[in-house]
């Protein structure tokens, strides 16, 4: 994400209002996919808060990352109802298939995977998320065929 | 085009009855009492859009324009049974609701079909919702004589499921901020904390403090800025039912924030919201902005002078926030960490001025209470616990749902009459009740009462409303053992006891669930030596911790050791999980007649375990095996099996 995109966002909030921080962090995010060193010093400067601070604030919540998302991006959800369901079993399977682990992206980028916390969908556990999608009553056979279904899209 | 202003317009005036004949008969249109075209709901909170509501919905849509059927389609909240969704209502002219179950897009074009030409879908039949001057479907059951329904008693979700959530007029032709502007009209702020407080509504977060009481507090405190926060950061993993509200019925939300508002003195309200909850952030936005619009919202509101505006804080995710203090640091752009109380927020919190932290469920109650008037809710439930409780069921559970049932109800009735029991007639084992800070309750427990105070008495709490059913195939160790795993990456970090505390928590549990490791160092000593210390840890966390995070979190674990303490001991003295759920405590064997030695599985093993030569059968060395289950999925002739 270029500086110019940055400051577009950063129009939008009130300068040196350290309140504002995590409302940026997540437009930054959202936009992004991931909060970059350029932003954090970006940030730091127009809210006037220093970047050890927003370092600080932003790796203290589970939603702020720092390394960029494959195409696909994949939450598994592991609240209480998804692991009596077995998330972890879910978990496994992915990384079975895709070789890499919980908060890992693969070698050509497509695909990142991330335990999530819970979602809310506790009535169709187990749950994964894939880009905002999301996948109910998954099992080996349709996480299979969820993640064919994306390698064919990525061709 | 919304009517939103005629409806205002309309509670304002003393005259009730409507001149302008196309808004009568709009008002009709929205209470459902008479229809011109047919209308369509398809229940699309976030558990019937996992289930493929989307996917209805747009087969829904291809149908009558196919057809060219004019009809009303619409996306509204959960009906409360997650099990049966995608739920559609059907409301064809002339004839009551009826409500379809299960109807994925596979099956939407036969039961449109049917339901069309006046014949029951019955594969799909949930239900119908009588009314005396509409024609009923015939074997339908009515809402009052399913058992999920007949047996709860719903004011909170009395609208969930069943109006338009992304639409206001059909909240106002219903009654909607008839309180609001009943309180601003005719209520000093005094009177309405007066109200609420002989209401004996309790907090619904799982404190139970008198609300009335902490709004008069926060009245009281001179300031010439005070805050509301709603608190929808509903941390605990496993409920779901302030979300289900905000999905279902987000203005019955902002009715109740406004009344608060009113009542404590703050113009300026946030919602403090779990950013995973996108569908309920969505329509909580459209809700308060068609509020705006409606001059429900604002400034000089209905010409009484009162100010009142709410935003919407998207929680970044940290269990802590839920919280009062952390969750006003988050606000504030820190670090959600605790904060000692006395101060309490209600005298010091948001920005240092006086703040009311309410939770969503406690807040859509109010409305309720100033149209009713407090003695009907009082009336309501027991003696100290009035109204009504939420309960998120989920787990090993038939229906898993949504459920409001009168305080005082017992959990035998809330989970097999009403939740239709155990999934597969499998038996109940156990049920954890609000989460990680919550209980782990046996079948012993089953016929407590929902009350504060006769829960408290037996040391337990009604906790968030999270409820989650074992049955047989669970283990109570390994799940208290994900609750500590979970919980570990929780804690602030900003007291020693609940930072150190949790991680060596979980360390104890982790070894009991693994064998030993091999008998030089000292594995096996720790395991016992880590049980004995198990409970006092626990105890030592839940007195000296700073927050109730680290207070209760050990809440699972104390109450399990109490009621299970035969599994905890299987696990250390027999090595043995009854659930086989604890993976490394598996043993293995390799059956002598189907094995026909290929080695692959003992090329597979990481510890050497297995032994044997070349077209012999192998042997497996229980000592050495680590329960992996490699040797398993790589044995091509299911001769490894779990002994």
């Amino acid at each position: 994400m270029s500086s110019s995109a940055i400051a577009e966002i950063l129009k939008n909030f009130q300068r040196n209002r350290s309140e504002a921080l995590i409302p940026v962090l997540q437009e930054v995010q959202e936009a992004d996919g991931y909060i970059s060193e350029l932003a954090v010093r970006q940030i730091s400067e127009y809210l006037g808060i220093p970047s050890s601070k927003i370092y600080g604030v932003a790796t203290f919540y589970n939603q702020f990352r720092f390394s960029p998302r494959g195409k696909f991006h994949i939450q598994v959800c592991f609240g209480t109802a998804c692991h009596i369901m077995g998330s972890s079993t879910v978990l496994e399977v992915i990384e079975r298939l895709l070789k890499i682990k919980d908060g890992q992206c693969s070698k050509d980028g497509l695909f990142s995977l991330e335990v999530g916390t819970c979602t809310g969908g506790c009535g169709q556990a187990p749950v994964i998320v894939v880009n905002g999608v999301f996948y109910g009553k998954v099992t080996e056979e349709r996480i299979k065929q969820i993640i064919a279904e994306m390698q064919d899209e990525a061709i | 085009m919304s009517i939103s202003k005629e409806l205002v317009k309309l509670i304002l005036q003393k005259d009730k009855s409507v001149a302008d004949n196309t808004i009568a008969q709009q008002i009709a249109v929205l209470r459902r009492e008479s229809i011109t075209k047919p209308v369509i709901t398809v229940g699309s909170g976030t558990c019937g859009m996992i289930a493929g509501a989307n996917e209805t919905f747009k087969a829904i849509e291809e149908y009558i324009t196919d057809r060219g059927i004019e009809a009303q389609l619409q996306k509204v909240g959960c009906i409360g049974i997650c099990s049966m969704e995608p739920v559609v209502e059907i409301h064809i002219p002339g004839k009551t609701r009826l409500f379809l179950k299960n109807l994925t897009e596979e099956k939407v074009n036969d039961a449109l079909d049917d339901a069309f030409h006046h014949i029951v879908p019955a594969e799909h039949t949930l239900m119908q919702i009588e009314n005396g001057n509409l024609s009923a479907w015939p074997n339908v059951p009515n809402y009052n004589n399913v058992p999920f329904f007949a047996l709860q008693n719903r004011i909170v979700l009395k609208n969930c499921g069943l109006i338009n959530p992304y639409d206001i007029d059909q909240y106002l032709a219903l009654g909607g901020y008839k309180a609001f502007i009943k309180t601003i009209r005719n209520y000093t702020a005094l009177q309405i904390c007066d109200l609420v407080e002989e209401s004996g509504l309790r907090g619904r977060s799982g404190g139970g403090y008198t609300t009335g009481k902490k709004w008069k507090t926060a009245l009281f405190e001179q300031s010439e800025q005070k805050y509301l926060i709603c608190n929808a950061e509903e941390s605990d993993p496993g409920a779901f039912m302030d979300r289900a509200i905000i999905e279902g019925d987000p203005h019955r939300v902002i009715e109740g924030m406004a009344i608060a508002a009113y009542a404590i003195g703050a113009t300026k309200a946030f919602v403090y919201i779990r950013s995973e909850y996108t569908v309920a952030i969505q329509t909580l936005d459209t809700a308060i902005k068609q509020a705006k619009a409606a001059g429900l919202l604002g400034q000089d509101i209905q010409g009484s002078g009162f100010n009142f505006d709410i935003s919407i804080r998207k929680g970044p995710g940290a269990f802590v926030c839920g919280e009062e203090t952390a969750l006003i640091s988050s606000i504030e752009g820190d670090r959600g960490m605790p904060e000692t109380k006395p101060p309490f927020p209600a005298k010091q919190g948001l920005f240092n001025k006086p703040t009311v932290v309410n939770n969503v469920e406690t807040l859509a109650n109010i409305a309720e209470i100033i149209n009713r008037g407090p003695s009907w809710f009082s009336a309501i439930g027991t003696e100290k616990s009035k109204g009504t409780k939420i309960f998120a069921i989920s787990g090993k559970i038939h229906h898993t749902s949504l459920v409001e049932v009168a305080m005082g109800t017992s959990f035998r009735q809330i989970i097999f009459d009403i939740a239709g029991g155990i999934k597969d007639d499998k038996h109940f084992k156990a049920m954890l009740l609000g989460g990680p800070v919550g209980f782990c309750l046996s079948e012993k427990d089953l016929d407590l009462h929902v009350d504060f105070d006769i829960l408290r008495n037996h040391g337990l709490g009604v906790g968030s409303g999270g409820l989650i059913i074992l049955d047989e195939n669970n283990c109570i160790i390994d799940t208290l053992k994900y609750y500590m795993d979970f919980m570990q990456y929780q804690s602030c970090g900003k007291c020693i006891p609940c930072r150190e505390g949790i991680k060596r928590l979980f360390e104890i549990l982790t070894r009991i669930t693994h064998k030993p490791l091999n008998s030089e160092d000292n594995s096996t000593l720790e395991r016992i030596k880590g049980i004995i210390q198990l409970e006092e840890i626990a105890q030592v966390m839940k007195a000296t911790s700073l927050c109730g995070l680290g207070q209760s979190v050990v809440n699972p674990i104390l109450s399990a050791l109490e009621r299970f303490k035969h599994e905890f001991e299987e696990h250390l003295y027999e090595r043995k999980c009854q659930a086989w759920i604890c993976k490394q405590l598996r043993t293995f064997t390799i059956d002598v007649d189907a094995c026909t030695g290929c080695s692959l599985c003992a090329r597979k093993c990481p510890t050497s375990a297995i032994i044997g030569s070349k077209r012999m059968p192998y042997f497996i060395i229980e000592e050495k095996c680590i329960g992996c289950g490699y040797c398993i999925d790589a044995c091509k002739f299911d001769a490894v099996f779990v002994k």
